[in-house]
């Protein structure tokens, strides 16, 4: 006999209820994760080694570092002052998902730790769809990849609680009209807080920091 | 390469129903897939026929519902479907919408012979 049976779930709900127990483990410790997404080249290593030193006399932070080979970023995060850098390989996948991030974390003693930065794969397509379990979710976009990328990439777009706008400092020189890029931000999601800034001039970089001090205070309460 | 784990979990689902319904056989798994959240293709019927291979689901025919990005402006009411390079209401440009659809990405049903 056939009959057709009703099933109703998300696809990567498995993955989610792993999420969940990388944030029960983060809460136990009040400690506050980001992750950082991007594409390959926007500038989310620069923007770690911008934040650590600022956050060093505050924080102690770890740093989790996504990339399908090397352990140049993870290498990059410890010479900043990361307090620890841990380098996940993907082994070919394209994104972070919430096993490998818990592997990541395995090798964290959170008691020691304030604030966890997730450094996910450059990649603006999968990374979205696989949440970690962090608290807040971050994407760097810049000026050199187009005013287009909401339009291109909208799942990434509606996904993150922040979005930081790097490489300020190109805009004389690049043909990047501002308004239709928010635009296209604010139809897919509205409000969302942004940071315009240059790890080069450091414009915009303390608005950053206040922000993320100002979450990791409200996430201790 | 994000099709692999996608379709590891949609088996997983899958068998999970399945055995829930004491079936011998998945025949068909229908997708309902939104077109802002899609990461999948019909490609992951070649990763389907590798993963399922040895069991009740092996040669399941995977059906994909693509869900089309429905807007709805806030400031005139006016829903609509958006452009690729516009997204804003056509009508009064505003940017202030609600998604109503695009975001899914769910399996809807199974069938299974018993």
């Amino acid at each position: 006999m056939t009959k057709k049976v009703p099933v109703v779930e998300k696809i990567l709900g498995a993955n989610e209820s792993l999420a969940e127990e990388n944030r029960a483990t983060l809460d136990e410790h009040k400690v506050f994760g980001i992750n950082l997404m991007a594409s390959p080249g926007a500038g989310k290593t620069s923007l770690i080694e911008q934040t650590l030193p600022k956050l060093a006399e505050r924080y102690r932070v770890a740093v989790i570092d996504g990339d399908i080979a090397t352990s140049i970023d993870a290498d990059r995060a410890a010479e900043a002052g990361a307090d620890i850098a841990v380098q996940v390989n993907t082994g070919g996948n394209c994104h972070l998902d919430a096993i490998m991030l818990k592997k990541g974390m395995e090798e964290i003693d959170f008691s020691e730790i304030d604030l966890l930065l997730v450094e996910n794969v450059g990649n603006l397509v999968c990374p979205s769809n696989f949440l970690l379990g962090t608290h807040k979710s971050v994407l760097v976009a810049s000026i050199p990849e187009g005013d287009d990328k909401p339009y291109k990439y909208p799942g990434m777009y509606r996904g993150v609680d922040a979005l930081i706008i790097n490489k300020i400092d190109l805009m004389p020189y690049i043909p990047f009209k501002m308004d239709y890029f928010r635009k296209g931000v604010e139809v897919l999601n509205p409000d969302l807080i942004t940071f315009p800034l240059s790890c080069i001039t450091q414009e915009g970089v303390d608005e950053w920091i206040d922000w993320i001090v100002e979450e990791v205070e409200k996430n201790k309460k | 390469m994000h099709e692999l784990p996608v379709t590891e979990s949609i088996l997983s689902i899958t068998l999970r129903h399945a055995t829930t319904h004491n079936a011998t056989k998945v025949t068909d798994i229908y997708l309902v897939i939104g077109e802002w959240s899609s990461i999948i293709d019909d490609s992951i019927q070649f990763h389907w026929d590798i993963l399922s291979d040895g069991t009740i689901a092996k040669g399941a025919n995977l059906h994909f519902e693509r869900i089309a990005v429905e807007l709805h402006c806030r400031s005139c009411a006016h829903t609509y479907a958006p452009t690729d390079r516009n997204l804003i209401c056509p009508k009064c440009e505003s940017a202030r919408v609600k998604v109503m659809k695009g975001d899914e990405f769910n399996i809807d049903s199974i069938e299974i012979e018993t």
